[in-house]
């Protein structure tokens, strides 16, 4: 048992870093952020558009085909197809890297359909998913959408015609109804946000060899956790940054204890969220998926509180980059495993024989409880 | 990164099973809480058979007298007794998992050879003498002075909340040897033998009724130069390697357990009806992402160990140990509130088997360093923030 980063991993974490600082630097999320700000289309006070927040189709494109140029889709696709060859417990970590400069876009879905959909691996085809009714971001702007309905996969496309519109309204027309989605003026002003309310039957479905749609959505639950995770490391280093600068009465406010320990609580959340999402790479089990989405979710979200709360006044501003931080939690921990299919899975797993998931040794039974099975 | 195991520790895996299958049942039943005297020799007779099949002191070096497995071996170990029902450390706690380490460590050759054998043969049982009536989480500013005399010192004080301090043949004693020094500087870390004249044993009673810890009185008591561990005054290092031995692996196969007592309280749930209550039941599957997560969060610090000394465990447990502990000593109490839930009005039975572990989970966020020192171990020596009062 070796559960560390390898050399190679921690190359592969320092070099996504190198690459994402330079492609999306916190500029970039800020001209975002603030297209969608006030005065922007899809902030406050903003008109807001069909599809929800300001981040168009246009904008989307254009960093997919970045992305897609430096192999971010490709990464587990065998070399002879033009992939990487990596596997999943490296994918985690690129993608905590991208949770960790808040990357916008349908990055799980996209990643999820390298291989399945043409385009995708190399960001010329933006694809979205959902696996229930609910949110669905992107949607306006996406060539396709992976239907992960409990057992079944489908693939619905969007035919825009000869003349795609750049900015992705031509879809609209086709995908929104067939899925019976409303736009609504996303919270988060980088995910642009349709509601489904109902699934369709089965129009746009394409037969054919596709692969596990369990196994499918259990890597966009993992891969959506490693976001979160990304997500939690980065705002207990914004929070511990600015309490060591941040003085009040003549001291740095890190020094005191009420601050100090609110700060220790918030790294001992994504520490364990860590491990749990290192874990459930290696494993992928239904029990450890499970509890690295629940405990990726709870650090994202508790910790990106905590930094707003510690960042004080400012934090509540809209030029703080705490709540970018906040709201893309909210949307990632209402995608995929819920709180409540987590817990309700976990408690119908400890009814099964212990010591599932405990051990990975030969001979251990491993629970498979599926979501579906509630 | 990898989870699975080698060749050679799947083979100790089995070999263990087997001979845990084999050895447990012929074992004498357990005697009641509060007989410490018929607990002591329970505690150590399992010791003793741990000893025989060659399983005591498994990741300690070998010139200390262990096995020098693996820390990957060690964890094994813990999770299978857990895991097979098991006898608990119980009476050598001390001994086994903090006092026996660090003279491992710090110890001379002879130190290593008169102390280290019996424990790990479950002959003597150790005891702490850390905490003071007026030096608990500030343990720096501890009063029991020591006074040389020729060959010995003379001790004088009194040590409080002294875990199986009735049964204890050896206690590790922390005393002041330089009382004009700063603080940290004039302190030694000494093994006492509990019989020595002078020492008074007061047993303190706990909330939960029994009698585990207690208070000592030392009154000019007689302890030979030989008996210091690390050098006159070095003693505040020797003691924050104790502590990350306390707070690093001491607990780590009770995470097995809690894992195990939170699979049978779902089994009662479901049998008494509780079950049907969804709010219960996603509290039941929280806690199982919780207890889960804390043993992903052992295997990678056992795997930093194993790093640090591939040969060994003589590594010291590093900061971390306080990550584990803050969150372990949390959930350990929500585990039993959750019981108490389960269970229903028969929770206040103090008689139900389940009480007496939720009334001792209580202490688990208070000894080996309460929750609040633990934050501010983690703010300031891991987030390196502001030294703050
Ligand atoms: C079951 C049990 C077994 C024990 N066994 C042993 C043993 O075998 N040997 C031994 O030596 N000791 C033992 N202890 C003692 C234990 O280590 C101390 O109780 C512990 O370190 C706390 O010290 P205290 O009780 O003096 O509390 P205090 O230090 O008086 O603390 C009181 C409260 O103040 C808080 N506090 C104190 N200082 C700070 C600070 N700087 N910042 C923020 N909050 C602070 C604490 O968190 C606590 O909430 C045991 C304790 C228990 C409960």
């Amino acid at each position: 048992m070796e559960f560390q980063l390898n050399d190679d991993q921690r190359a592969l974490r320092t070099g996504t870093r190198q690459l994402l600082a330079a492609l999306f630097p916190r500029e970039r999320l800020r001209a975002m952020v603030d297209a969608g700000g006030p005065g922007g289309a899809g902030g406050p006070g903003g008109a807001g558009r069909p599809g929800g927040a300001a981040v168009d189709g246009a904008s989307v494109r254009e960093l997919w085909r970045e992305l897609g140029a430096a192999g971010f889709f490709s990464l587990r696709l065998p070399e002879e197809r033009g992939g990487t060859g990596l596997g999943l417990p490296e994918t985690v970590l690129v993608f905590e890297e991208a949770g960790r400069v808040l990357l916008p876009g349908p990055l799980v879905a996209t990643h999820l359909a390298a291989g399945l959909v043409e385009g995708a691996a190399e960001g010329r085809a933006l694809v979205t998913a959902l696996d229930r009714p609910g949110p669905v971001e992107h949607l306006a702007s996406a060539d396709a959408v992976l239907l992960l309905d409990r057992a079944t996969l489908r693939i619905l496309r969007t035919d825009p015609g000869p003349d795609p519109d750049p900015d992705g309204d031509a879809c609209t027309a086709v995908l929104p109804r067939a899925l019976r989605a409303r736009s609504v003026r996303a919270v988060d002003p980088t995910t642009p946000l349709h509601l489904v309310s109902q699934l369709p039957d089965d129009a746009g479905a394409v037969p054919g060899e596709l692969p596990d749609a369990v196994r499918l959505r259990r890597e966009a639950a993992l891969l959506t956790a490693a976001l979160q995770l990304g997500s939690a490391l980065r705002t207990v280093e914004m929070t511990v940054a600015h309490v060591k600068a941040r003085s009040q009465f003549g001291r740095p406010v890190g020094s005191f204890q009420a601050v100090q320990h609110l700060c220790a609580r918030m790294f001992v959340r994504a520490e364990i969220a860590r491990c749990s999402v290192y874990a459930a790479s290696l494993t992928v089990t239904f029990g450890d998926v499970s509890r690295a989405k629940l405990l990726a979710d709870t650090a994202a979200v508790r910790n990106a509180r905590d930094c707003l709360q510690l960042h004080g006044g400012f934090g509540f501003t809209w030029d703080a980059d705490v709540h970018p931080h906040l709201k893309r939690a909210w949307v990632r921990a209402a995608q995929w495993q819920s709180a409540a299919e987590a817990e309700e899975g976990l408690a119908e797993e400890l009814l099964n024989e212990f010591p599932a998931g405990l051990s990975t040794g030969p001979g251990e039974v491993v629970a498979n409880v599926e979501i579906s099975s509630e | 990164m990898d989870l699975t195991f080698t060749k050679e520790e799947e083979e100790f895996r089995r070999r263990l099973r087997t001979w845990l299958r084999e050895t447990l049942p012929k074992l004498p039943a357990k005697p009641p809480p509060d007989q410490w005297p018929a607990r002591r020799a329970y505690d150590c007779a399992w010791q003793r058979a741990l000893y025989d099949a060659g399983y005591a002191g498994l990741h300690w070096p070998t010139d200390a007298g262990g096995q020098g497995a693996t820390p990957t071996q060690h964890l094994i170990f813990l999770e299978e007794t857990e895991l097979a029902g098991a006898p608990y450390v119980g009476a050598n706690f001390v001994g086994l998992l903090h006092a026996g380490p660090t003279i491992a460590v710090e110890g001379t050759a002879e130190q290593r050879a008169r102390w280290l054998p019996p424990i790990l043969r479950g002959e003597e049982v150790w005891c702490q003498g850390f905490s003071e009536p007026d030096a608990g989480s500030d343990l720096a500013s501890l009063r029991t002075r020591a006074v040389r005399d020729s060959d010995a010192y003379i001790v004088t004080g009194s040590k409080i909340w002294t875990s199986h301090a009735e049964v204890a043949d050896w206690c590790e004693l922390l005393v002041r040897t330089d009382a004009s020094a700063p603080r940290h500087r004039g302190i030694s870390w000494l093994a006492m033998p509990m019989d020595a004249p002078g020492v008074t044993v007061r047993p303190l009673r706990t909330l939960a009724g029994s009698t585990e810890f207690a208070e000592l009185f030392l009154d000019e008591v007689r302890i030979p130069l030989s008996h210091r561990v690390g050098a006159e005054n070095d003693g505040w290092r020797v003691t924050m390697v104790t502590l990350s031995y306390e707070r690093g692996t001491a607990f780590v196969g009770e995470v097995v357990a809690c894992r195990r007592t939170l699979a049978r309280l779902a089994r009662t749930a479901k049998e008494n009806g509780r079950w049907d209550d969804a709010v219960l039941r996603r509290r039941l599957g929280r806690l199982n992402a919780e207890f889960g997560a804390l043993w992903r969060l052992t295997q990678w610090n056992v795997s930093a160990a194993e790093r640090t000394s591939p040969g060994g465990g003589s590594a010291v447990p590093g900061v971390g140990g306080s990550v584990f502990k803050l969150r372990y000593s949390e959930a350990r109490q929500e585990l039993y509130e959750a019981a108490a839930e389960v269970i229903g009005p028969e929770a206040l039975d103090a008689g139900h088997p389940w009480t007496a572990d939720r009334l001792s989970a209580l202490s688990y966020t208070i000894a080996a360093g309460t929750s609040q020192i633990q934050q501010n171990i983690i703010a300031e020596r891991i987030l390196g923030l502001p030294k703050g009062r």
